[in-house]
């Protein structure tokens, strides 16, 4: 393991924990301004959102539309299947079963 | 909003046997390790395949725990990206855990800080929304909160250094694992969309998101569109939208 990688891994350690403890150790004090606590409250769907739906219907360097994906035929049925079942683990194995099918299928 | 709840910590927790608060943290944990465990071995088999070995596979997994961040700090390093592009890209992903450990801080008043700083450890999306509802629906309380973390952590360290021993030996396509992690977030999507206002903001995240992303090179498209989005779903929740789904929700 090079020192370079050492320091790379630590650094997303520290900037991924301190979200994660900031809040638990301090917000049991003080409480943020009501308008900040709405704001946040959009940031889950967003930032998933946000993550999911160019990797679904863009593709390559640089970045281009495309909507004939098979990522995007198996995220429809995932999609209506989490609705659904509200199952995480469900999901992600009927997600990848889909895919797999898709690999088969659409090739 | 929440504040009257917090001030019950840990109901019926005190006297209750280790045993008893192991086994609820696992058997609670049981779902999100078995999301954890292809995600985890797609993660290895692609570290492996980005000159991953399985050590540094494993310290990554102990270091950061964050399963998209990883995904994402792999392939900008097999891209060449350096230190600061890493790391700040890890901290503006990882930013809405911000948001998680606010709303489980409420459930958590009255513990320690060496005792919430070792759960701070294990806030992930998934463990985030098991805790959360456990917390508001039953007599949950820090302890299983925590062994439940910690399930979930272990899951998440074995299977991506697993995926790292495994890689050469695994075709790629196999069993659809590169569909895991897509599965994964759909599903947390879901877990989002408590009401319509969710489901708009979603849906102009994910457009603003796409069209960013056709014009701005790299990946602060994601930051940039959770911002705007977000903003866009306080004004409208400010100016009244949607007021009684909210209530209901």
């Amino acid at each position: 393991m090079t020192s370079e990688y050492l320091a790379v891994i630590v650094g997303m350690g520290v900037v991924t924990y301190v979200p994660r403890w900031f809040p638990l150790v301090f917000l049991t004090r003080r409480r943020l301004p009501l308008w900040l606590v709405e704001w946040l409250d959009f940031i889950p769907a967003s930032i998933l959102s946000a993550l999911v739906v160019p990797y679904l219907i863009t593709t390559g360097e640089p970045r281009h539309l495309d909507v004939l994906r098979p990522e995007l035929f198996v995220a429809i049925p995932t999609f209506a299947f989490a609705v659904k079942t509200k199952s995480l683990a469900a999901t992600v194995v009927v997600g990848m079963f889909l895919f797999w099918l898709a690999g088969m299928y659409l090739q | 909003m929440e504040q009257e709840k917090g001030i019950i910590t840990s109901p019926g927790g005190r006297s209750d046997p280790w045993a008893s608060i192991v086994k609820d943290g696992i058997v609670k944990a049981w779902p999100i390790c078995l999301g954890y465990v292809p995600i985890g071995l797609a993660f290895g088999v692609i570290a492996q395949k980005a000159g991953l070995g399985p050590l540094e596979i494993g310290m990554m997994s102990v270091l950061v725990f964050a399963g998209s961040a990883q995904f994402i700090g792999v392939s900008m390093l097999s891209a060449g990206a350096g230190f600061i592009p890493i790391v700040m890209t890890t901290f503006m992903v990882n930013l809405r855990h911000l948001l998680m450990s606010s709303s489980l801080a409420v459930y958590l008043r009255g513990i320690n800080r060496g005792r919430l700083s070792l759960f701070a450890y294990g806030v992930t999306d998934e463990s985030f929304a098991m805790n959360l509802t456990l917390f508001r629906e039953t007599g949950w309380d820090w302890r299983r909160g925590l062994v439940l973390n910690h399930t979930a952590n272990v899951s998440w360290i074995v299977s991506t250094i697993a995926g790292g021993y495994g890689g050469q030996f695994i075709p790629a396509g196999a069993f659809g694992i590169d569909y895991a992690l897509i599965g994964m977030f759909l599903c947390l999507i879901v877990f989002q969309l408590r009401g319509m206002l969710y489901v708009i903001i979603a849906a102009i995240a994910g457009l603003l998101a796409v069209v960013i992303s056709l014009v701005v090179p790299g990946n602060s498209y994601i930051v940039i569109a959770s911002i705007l989005s977000a903003t866009i779903g306080l004004v409208m929740r400010r100016a009244g939208y949607f007021k009684e789904e909210e209530q209901a929700s």
